[in-house]
């Protein structure tokens, strides 16, 4: 009666047909058979909402330093900048279209509802009517670790050894941004448990850890700021990573 | 220059980066050959080979295969859009789950009759004892990337993901810290090797991206582990030795070290983290982030990655050494005390975007270096990427000093479809050359000679076009290695292949008899142990070929030694003959310059031995 039983379990768990798959416990515990299809469920991951938003709001964050490096053209001729301005508008937009393949590859939207509304409003100096703040909207940026509209206005003021100035702070402050940004989504539970985005996570934190490093370099290259120029003054208010 | 340097906050790595250009600009030609345009397809794609035979693939088992696991087909991109625009008309609509790479075949470990293939979802056990190799058993513990050894009874498994669970289970828990959450060493007793069973797992602060078995020099009960870690690292909350930031704002940082754990055999489960070393601080100064800082050197130059962890440790015990390669640098370690190893020598090269993995010639006087450039997953054999970058580097060791000597990228081209780029190999142990089979993923696997490490070329190969000729699906050959007469390949989607290399003007008979006859026990590629060949006629016969290829050696010696060495094979040693020859071979040594002077010496001393 037990062999009969034994052997029905066996049948029932495909064990008998073929070589075992084996699931080990935790250390100390035993390991059990499971079928073929059981072995490719644990294989699935899944998405969180969290993660999806995170690669939305990243796309966004990462426009910006794109857009900082087109205003170089005829604002700085210091070689450092320039070359630093090309290599991060190089690896921001690659990073970019690998973001927007991810979402659209799981059939994901490329752009997040909740930044539609700053979106249409806030990125090109108009005034973002959802902040009821006593403060300019226009100095609040559109997440952490970007510039607000009135910083982006500086920096296109600002020419020669004032625009680097402003350029390095600001592009460090955008960087710091996007660890902060990677910090809080692992704080999520089950987030970025998908391959690409662990690998792509990682990838953020060191590029923008490398980079931020060079550009902390490149700032203490810079002749000292003489009277520091007004445009200068709405920088100073980024809190360190 | 200098000025350039400042400027990219480099000087730190000045030093590094004038002492070790490369010693000619040699860079290798890649045109199209046979390999270019193989038709494409999953199982039944078109191939090519050259002076090498597949002789069996291993399909991959259900267990270990989902379409949906494969990166990333166009079909499920179609059905993930169709979802989408179903859920937009209001409609139910479930896109399809979709987890790339999560059964991506990995690196290989070698015991006896025994192959370990590890996986991104746990490791397969093969039997090689017959003709095809067959499956004993398939262990199912997600986490990746699946980097395997074997020790005895022991195997380990690198885990890195997020996702990885202390009992190999996927279950999410809740909370912005996850006690079940693993990420590190994973120690399996396998001596039932129907049903592995988890002993130990040590939790490290970047979790295990590579790792290396070092035994210990004086105590055969202690095993250390080099630990290489690539994540990020991880919150103090959820383990507490974990600290991140820059060593000027955080001296403790998890960062800029690699991790040694020390594992005593006799109590393998008290397995621990025993250091973290920091092998990457300035010599003069003792600051930590001592090497590459990341960037690049000039403006032509590749972007290397910041030299903030290891990738992959080679070491070669005999010599007490390790080869590291560290993501912005190659270095040397001196690990007499493999506790306690310290960096005795360190290069740069402008053309090496990520230090990826590294293998000793047999003499342990140079290295191969892999650069993965794209990290593995893009397609840099192109016909625009440039023929050094994501190519090997050979470097010599001379007086403890790492020095680059040439590239070497593979020389045939390959499609925008095809993600390629060096990665892992190991050596074909020929005696008297220098040659190493690799893996290039989609580029298939290559046979290398660097004997010449100024030199190096292609002696054999084989190739399978793309899984998807219109979308890059990621594929190919992770590791390729040497393990008893046969080439063990992992391809990433499509399974275990073997293949045999067979004779060519780049390999003679004798040549390919006397590395088929080398058998190991145990084989951990990144643990090189010297290859010693026995005194056979083959063997003998092998270096003779060699010799012959050159013009070192005078014609009667050639011919005498041809006859000695045709008569011992036949039974009919002539001991005075031999005695002879073995002296003028040594006399003939004395006159002859590089490898054809140590091929001389190595004959002469084995037929010394063999006439007695």
């Amino acid at each position: 009666m037990i062999t009969v039983s034994l052997l029905l379990t066996l049948l029932a768990a495909g064990a008998v047909s073929g070589p075992p798959i084996v699931q080990p416990g935790a250390p100390g515990q035993p390991s059990r058979e499971i079928t073929a299809e059981h072995s490719r469920a644990l294989s699935q991951t899944r998405h969180t909402a969290a993660d999806i938003r995170f690669m939305q709001h990243m796309i966004v964050h990462h426009q910006q330093a794109v857009d900082m490096v087109a205003l170089i053209e005829g604002r700085t001729a210091n070689p450092s900048i320039i070359a630093m301005g090309g290599r991060i508008a190089r690896s921001q937009d690659d990073e970019i279209a690998m973001m927007r393949d991810w979402l659209e590859r799981r059939g994901e939207a490329v752009e997040a509802d909740d930044l539609h509304a700053h979106h249409s409003h806030g990125s090109h100096g108009g005034h973002d009517h959802h902040h009821h703040t006593a403060a300019d909207p226009d100095d609040i940026p559109l997440m952490t670790g970007m510039l607000s509209v009135n910083q982006m206005r500086a920096l296109e003021a600002a020419r020669g050894d004032a625009f680097d100035r402003l350029f390095l702070e600001g592009m460090i402050h955008h960087h710091e941004g996007a660890l902060l940004m990677v910090d809080e989504l692992l704080a999520q539970p089950g987030a970025a448990e998908d391959i690409i985005m662990s690998d792509f996570t990682g990838h953020i934190v060191a590029d923008q850890m490398a980079e931020i490093l060079r550009m902390q370099n490149l700032l203490a290259a810079l002749p000292p700021a003489e009277a520091e120029d007004a445009a200068g003054n709405s920088h100073h208010h980024h809190h360190h990573h | 220059m200098k000025k350039l340097l400042k400027c990219t906050a480099a000087l730190g790595a000045l030093s590094l980066a004038l002492g070790a250009g490369l010693a000619h600009a040699q860079v290798n030609t890649v045109g199209e050959d046979e390999r270019t345009h193989l038709s494409g397809g999953l199982f039944d794609a078109g191939s090519a080979s050259s002076n090498m035979e597949l002789e069996h693939t291993v399909p991959p088992i259900d267990a270990f295969f989902d379409e949906r696991a494969l990166f990333a087909p166009a079909r499920f991109m179609a059905e993930m859009m169709a979802a989408r625009e179903a859920a937009e008309r209001g409609e139910e609509a479930t896109p399809p789950a979709f987890t790339p790479l999560a059964m991506a075949n990995t690196d290989f470990a070698f015991q006896g009759d025994h192959v370990f293939m590890g996986n991104y979802h746990g490791f397969l056990v093969y039997n090689i004892a017959g003709d095809a190799p067959e499956l004993v058993s398939a262990v199912v513990c997600p986490g990746g990337q699946g980097d395997v050894s074997v020790h005895g009874n022991l195997l380990f498994l690198s885990v890195e993901h997020n996702r990885a669970r202390l009992d190999c289970g996927s279950e999410s828990a809740e909370g912005t810290v996850n006690p079940d959450r693993f990420r590190g060493i994973r120690i399996f007793d396998i001596s039932d090797l129907t049903a592995p069973r988890q002993i130990a797992a040590v939790q490290t602060c970047r979790g295990s991206h590579t790792h290396t078995l070092v035994p210990d020099p004086n105590d055969t009960n202690i095993l250390y582990v080099y630990n290489s870690g690539t994540q990020p690292v991880r919150p103090g909350d959820e383990l507490g030795i974990c600290s991140d930031g820059q060593p000027g704002e955080n001296p403790e940082t998890s960062l800029y070290s690699i991790d040694i754990i020390r594992v005593p055999l006799d109590a393998p489960e008290t397995a621990e983290l025993i250091s973290s070393p920091r092998i990457f601080a300035d010599r003069d100064t003792g600051e930590i982030a001592g090497l590459w800082q990341g960037g690049q050197l000039g403006v032509a130059s590749q972007r290397t990655s910041q030299t903030n962890h290891c990738h992959d440790i080679t070491v070669y015990p005999e010599l007490n050494l390790a080869a590291g390669a560290c993501s912005g640098n190659g270095i040397l370690l001196d690990i007499s005390d493999p506790a306690n190893p310290s960096r005795i020598s360190e290069m740069f090269d402008p053309d090496m975007a990520y230090w990826h993995s590294a293998t000793f010639n047999n003499e342990g006087n140079v290295v191969v270096f892999t650069d993965e450039w794209g990290g593995g997953t893009a397609a840099r054999c192109r016909a625009e990427d440039p023929a050094h970058w994501g190519a090997n580097l050979i470097a010599t060791i001379e007086n403890n000093t790492l020095r680059g000597q040439a590239f070497f990228k593979l020389p045939a081209i390959q499609g925008a479809s095809e993600n390629c780029v060096a990665h892992n190999g190991s050596l074909v142990p020929v005696p008297g050359r220098d040659i190493m089979v690799q893996s290039w993923y989609q580029g298939g696997v290559s046979v290398m000679d660097f004997t010449d490490p100024q030199n190096p070329f292609e002696i054999a190969y084989f190739d399978r076009g793309p899984v998807d000729p219109d979308n890059l699906v990621v594929a190919g050959y992770w590791s390729s290695y040497w393990y008893n007469g046969r080439i063990y390949a992992s391809e990433i989607a499509r399974g275990l292949d073997v293949l045999r290399l067979t004779t060519s003007e780049h390999l003679s008979e004798a040549e390919l008899a006397a590395a088929e006859a080398v058998i190991e026990r145990e084989v951990n590629p990144q643990t090189q142990t010297r290859i010693v060949w026995e005194d056979t006629p083959v063997v003998a016969r092998a270096y003779l070929d060699q010799l012959a290829r050159g013009e070192a050696v005078e014609a009667r010696l050639m011919e005498r030694a041809s006859t000695e060495i045709a008569r011992w094979a036949d039974g009919r040693m002539n001991r005075g003959n031999l005695r002879r020859l073995s002296r003028d071979l040594a006399s003939a040594a004395a006159g002859a310059e590089g490898r054809d002077g140590v091929r001389l010496t190595a004959l002469g001393e084995m037929l010394g031995r063999v006439a007695g």
